[in-house]
């Protein structure tokens, strides 16, 4: 069985890779489209109030305003490939070069927030769902409901309000690190991961402390859609049939709960982390603007207040691009885990 | 070897307690197969679960004790009798594809078991689950071993779940309506399979189904259950010779058995005279080369293969066969749900193969050919009361309104036995049988000339299968109708069908006479087809011992 | 005439089919309500917030709009509940009046999107085909986007109007509606009371419009509540970038950004009070949508 069974599955992976191509097409072709779709004339913008009706024709003929659409559109591929996002108004920046040098700080972020948010979710789920209708699992639904049910951008101010402004225990909210500390070396940009590899944890704490707030506010977000899909699916996990054959076969109920049941509910879980990527790389921008997180969602904030177009747009198809990866390491990772992909393609 | 005295199981629901088997006392010897008989909700299969203490949330054992070899189930603790689960007495269950993990190797779960009960070590677990695998005749069991059970078929699946059952070389073996869902022919090979194995290795099994003819052919003992009660206890043939509670009549009754007749399954009191057919000469169906193929992934399926057959006016014809013999698919064509690849359905001489099916909802032949499908419930629109949906062919194939709609949705309630209190009932408030009504009525509503009959009776109980029968016996006496009637069981569809046709794999093995076919079957399968079907005693057998 | 034994009312042990009850919809909602009054309170919450947002305008003791430097960033008092901002207009006013536009927005969103993805998830989930496979791929690349991100790009595209941020979150929504109703469909489009309505004559659009679609609609309730706390979020979130409503309409979002300028010195009332008028809001939503989800289907309670 296995031999015929492991070409397809060598298909169905090649098959999903395949599958971004178009849905990044697409992508493009949207992040175009709203490019195309720039209220006024962006070639206005970019001479200034002051220029005359003759500049704003020559800088609407540098920029290619003047072609077709397809023109157009080829013209912004062909620049795509070269990494060519424009250049940002307010930074004077190529953007390619901003968002490059923003973004460790937003995944450092995003990451942390989503393992925080896993590492609470998927026992509190669990936890739930072998006591239904307990005290924890009415605690769990409504913790979870009220988490989501928080404006992250709300979350992060009372946060800050209660432990910078009340307490006093957390840095002030600005950015990734204090200024009294110097940046750690370059290597990832992870400040956490470079601190650590320059052995300098004086930093390291810094950077952790001023990580901490910011995260969780990102954490409490995401926690419900996870935890509440890891309840439901051990939930139909444990009172499927194969438990009561695993059950009536003597197995203990360790082994039952690990190897047969929460194996089975892992499948939803990977599903729902897709929808979680989503909410939380959006979620991401509010966090940033609030803690003045220099990542490429605050970047694009304040794009947005100067309508400095060009940056906005390069960001949304960053956005865009960062989570046509994840979702497909996601689906890798759900083939690894049900033997059945691969075979229903068929 | 195994005591069960005065249980008691209830269930914790949201309208208090309520008890699913009261007291329930039973002895079982070693090497003996125990029947228990019931149909659904009678409480048979959570008196299984109840012995392993494996009942779903909310369940509980509330009076009784069960002993098994001197031990207490319901006293000793739960990592005790984890020890006996699966090593002194296991379960096979129904529905056995969803038994196994779907994301496990086949093998791997049948180490677990080993594992667990000592049986095997890291070193020799995989040796000896390929071994369990041989003893339920697995071939090629190395390679099955890395199966997952997806990739295998309903039939396999259950013999790999009797190879873990049967891993640890239990004492006692409890199978729960172990062959529900599979073909006639591989219940039989089950079934074969696990008689075979009890026996080799002495061990006591209890045998828990919903037919009767099943239990009397694979059982020393039986017991009929019902709302959580055993009324009934004895040997196979007593029962069916002298069932002393009125129940197990009603159920002996309403088992067809091979020399019935579709009246025999009602009761005495209210048996009615046999109906008489008018059956014509003129074709009302004519049936040429009938093809149906299917695009698949891997090619085309051919589903139904140049068939051709004919129904004349008032005749019944049964189309038999297993799943995946296109019975199904042809049904679905005469009903003109689906178009056919190739062939004609000539329908009064008219052909009506060349009408889309997309159109033929408002084509006036509409009327003609109706419908009753197999799954009642599903059957429904659970938003619609009984009315609406009977209603719903009259509104828009005869644009009845107002007082005659009423009037004639009243008098088709009447013609099906349903009591007109119930038509403004939704499905969810309706037993299976009255369901089953409101299908029927629903279908004749338009007095179709050809009612196509879809397994109408698959998922109903045998009492309630006996009196649909006899209501669809009826209906064809009264409205003189053509029926085509689909099934997987020969003995029900000679109950109620003239002539009979044999489907496999698409094609047509055999037809003719109903009487002609079962007494002196021509072809291979037929025979087989016949030899696997459950046979309880004949009815003349039985009256004659008696 | 056979004798009529099944006609007996359905047998009430509920083991085998717990389902099976005969009593109507509504002894169903009290149980659940009584079962879970956490769902009694989502209803209770509901209603007073719908009245906000009809009555409120009427009701509020003073001018939302109307500034006055003299009791600037006074906190909260038996004169202004929620204290007052830094042009001294009442919070209090200012948050019970912004409910009438911030359910606007995502009522008129969630609407929209409610209705194009019906329309498109029906038609996919009936016919299949090509236009499924298209519908598909559109809504992937919708999906593609991270969903907030997405309506950033669209309004900052389109304008900064409220109608764009209606538009916006509409357009990220469709994707859930579109494929719930196309799975709701899809699941029946083979079922046994489909192909019954089409032996009744019943062409494909009424199959579809009378018989699947009102059984999809029990799902879609649950969704369109849950939905509507996101699209609040939402459009809260737009406007705290600075996209879509302008200051000084009131509106939570727009409160929460100009209060977190005085958090960091301590004027709390500023931003709290129409974040948790916000936060309350959504809660709401979303626990209406887990009651919801616990009346039309008991089983499938997550």
């Amino acid at each position: 069985m296995k031999k015929t069974t492991t070409p397809n599955r060598v298909r169905a992976v090649t098959g999903r890779i395949a599958q971004t191509i178009p849905v990044l097409f697409g992508v493009v072709v949207i992040s175009f489209l709203l490019t195309r779709a720039l209220p006024g004339d962006p070639a206005a913008y970019f001479a200034g109030a002051a220029a005359s009706e003759e500049s704003i024709q020559q800088i609407r003929v540098a920029l290619g305003l003047d072609k077709s659409l397809p023109q157009q559109f080829l013209i912004y591929l062909q620049d795509l490939f070269q990494g060519d996002l424009g250049q940002s108004i307010s930074t004077g920046q190529p953007v390619a070069t901003d968002l490059a040098n923003r973004l460790p700080a937003s995944l450092e972020l995003t990451l942390s927030a989503l393992l925080i948010s896993c590492g609470i979710a998927i026992p509190l789920g669990v936890l739930a769902a072998t006591r239904p209708g307990s005290a924890v699992d009415h605690i769990c639904r409504v913790l979870v409901t009220a988490g989501v049910s928080l404006p992250t951008f709300f979350t992060g101010i009372l946060l800050i309000y209660i432990f910078y402004y009340l307490l006093g225990v957390a840095p002030s909210p600005l950015g990734r690190l204090d200024f009294i500390y110097i940046e750690p070396d370059h290597v990832t940009g992870f400040y956490l991961v470079d601190a650590a590899i320059a052995g300098d944890w004086e930093t390291w704490v810094a950077a952790l402390k001023q990580l901490v707030l910011p995260s969780i506010t990102l954490a409490l977000f995401t926690l419900a859609p996870i935890a509440r899909m890891t309840r439901a699916a051990m939930l139909s996990a444990l009172s499927s049939d194969y438990i009561r054959t695993a059950r009536a076969s003597g197995l203990s109920d360790k082994k039952i709960l690990y190897t047969h049941a929460f194996r089975n509910a892992l499948l939803p879980i990977v599903t729902t982390l897709g929808m979680v990527f989503s909410f939380t790389l959006g979620a991401n921008v509010l966090v940033e603007k609030v803690f003045a997180w220099p990542g490429i969602g605050s970047y694009a904030v304040e794009a947005l207040v100067v309508s400095d177009y060009a940056a906005v747009q390069g960001f949304v198809l960053a956005m865009a691009v960062l989570f046509v990866i994840l979702n497909l390491v996601i689906d890798l990772m759900y083939t690894a885990i049900d033997p059945r992909i691969g075979f229903d393609s068929q | 070897m195994l005591t069960i005295n005065n249980l008691a199981v209830s269930f914790q629901t949201r309208r208090g307690e309520i008890t699913a088997v009261k007291n329930l006392s039973l002895t079982l010897d070693k090497g003996e197969v125990l029947g228990i008989v019931g149909e659904s909700g009678s409480g048979k299969s959570v008196t299984s679960y109840a012995i392993l203490r494996v009942l779903d949330k909310g369940g509980k054992i509330s009076a009784g004790d069960i002993h098994y070899s001197g031990i207490d189930l319901c006293e000793i603790s739960e990592r005790e009798i984890r020890d006996i689960r699966g090593r002194e007495i296991s379960m096979i269950f129904q529905n056995p594809r969803a038994a196994l993990n779907p994301i496990r190797q086949v093998g791997k779960q049948l180490e677990d078991v080993l594992r667990r009960h000592a049986q095997a070590s890291a070193q020799d677990a995989k040796e000896k689950a390929i071994e369990a695998l041989k003893s339920v005749k697995i071939r090629d069991a190395e390679s099955r071993y890395h199966a997952y059970p997806f990739e295998l078929s309903g039939g396999m699946c259950q013999r790999v779940v009797i190879a873990m059952a049967l891993a640890c070389n239990p004492q006692l073996l409890i199978a729960d309506e172990p062959t529900t869902g599979l073909d006639i022919t591989t219940q039989k090979t089950v079934m074969d399979l696990i008689r075979d194995l009890i026996r080799a290795r002495n061990m006591s099994s209890i045998l828990i189904t919903h037919d009767l003819g099943l239990a009397s052919q694979y059982c020393d003992r039986i017991m009929v259950m019902k709302d959580g009660e055993i009324v009934e206890e004895g040997i196979p043939s007593k029962l069916f010779t002298k069932p002393s509670h009125p129940y197990t009549r009603k159920l002996v009754n309403a088992t067809p058995r091979p020399d019935d007749s579709v009246r025999c399954l009602l009761a005495d009191e209210i048996k009615s005279p046999e109906p008489q057919y008018a059956v014509t000469e003129e074709v009302l169906l004519d049936v040429k080369n009938l093809s149906k193929t299917f695009k698949g992934k891997n090619g085309d399926v051919h589903a139904v293969k140049d068939i051709s057959f004919q129904i004349l006016k008032g005749q019944s014809l049964g189309l038999v066969g297993e799943s995946g013999s296109g019975k199904s698919t042809t049904a679905e064509m005469l009903v003109r749900l689906i178009d056919p690849s190739s062939g004609e359905i000539q329908f009064e001489g008219e052909n009506l193969s060349t009408i889309p099916s997309k159109v033929f909802a408002t084509h006036l032949r509409r009327r003609d050919i109706q419908m009753v499908f197999q799954d009642a419930t599903d059957s429904l629109n659970p938003r619609h009361t009984a009315q609406d949906t009977i209603s719903e062919p009259l509104r828009r194939l005869a644009k009845m309104r107002g007082k005659t709609l009423i009037i004639r949705v009243k008098e088709l309630a009447r013609l099906v036995g349903l009591p007109e209190h119930l038509l403004h009932r939704f499905p969810h408030q309706l037993s299976g049988g009255q369901k089953a009504r409101v299908g029927i009525a629903r279908a004749i509503a338009l007095n179709p000339k050809l009612l196509i009959l879809d397994e109408p009776t698959a998922a109903l109980d045998v009492s309630i299968q006996a009196i649909v029968l006899n209501l669809l016996a009826d209906l064809r006496e009264k409205l003189g109708m053509s029926y085509l009637f689909v099934s997987h069981d020969l003995h029900v569809v000679k109950l109620l069908c003239d002539k009979v046709i044999v489907m496999r794999n698409g094609g047509i093995v055999e037809a003719g006479d109903c009487e002609d076919i079962m007494s002196a079957p021509r072809h291979e399968y037929t025979k087989e087809l016949l030899a696997a079907a459950p046979a309880p005693p004949k009815r003349k057998d039985v009256t004659e011992l008696a | 005439m056979t004798a009529i034994s099944d006609n007996a009312a359905p047998t009430d042990t509920g083991i085998d089919n717990p389902s099976s009850h005969r009593d109507g919809p509504f002894s169903h909602i009290a149980y659940v309500l009584r079962e879970n009054p956490v769902t009694l309170l989502a209803f209770l919450l509901f209603l007073f917030i719908v009245g906000c947002a009809l009555f409120g305008p009427y009701l509020v003791p003073y001018d939302p709009l109307k500034t006055s430097a003299a009791h600037a960033l006074q906190p909260p008092s038996a004169d202004h509940w929620f204290g007052t901002d830094s042009v001294g207009r009442d919070v209090f006013s200012r948050v019970v009046v912004a409910t009438r536009l911030d359910l606007s927005i995502s009522i008129a969103a969630v609407g929209l999107s409610f209705v194009i993805g019906s329309i498109l998830g029906g038609i996919a989930g009936y016919w299949g085909g090509w236009i499924d496979s298209v519908l598909n791929r559109l809504l992937d690349t919708i999906m593609a986007f991270p969903l907030f991100v997405l309506a950033m790009g669209i309004v900052a595209a389109m304008g900064n109007t409220i109608e764009n941020i209606i538009y916006a979150t509409a357009i990220i929504n469709i994707p859930f509606y579109a494929r719930l109703v196309r799975a709701e469909v899809n699941i029946r489009r083979d079922a046994g009371f489909v192909r019954a309505a089409k032996l009744a004559g019943n062409t494909d659009l009424r199959v579809l419009i009378m018989h699947i679609f009102p059984n999809t609609l029990p799902p879609m309730m649950v969704q369109i509540s849950l939905n509507m706390g996101w699209a609040i979020l939402n459009a809260a979130g737009l406007s705290f970038i600075g996209l879509g409503v302008r200051p000084p309409t009131p509106e939570w979002g727009i409160m929460v950004a100009e209060g977190a300028n005085f958090i960091v010195s301590g004027e709390w009332w500023l931003a709290v009070f129409p974040g948790l008028w916000l936060m309350i809001a959504v809660f709401t939503f979303n626990l209406l949508g887990d009651g919801l989800r616990d009346i039309f289907d008991p089983r499938k309670r997550t």
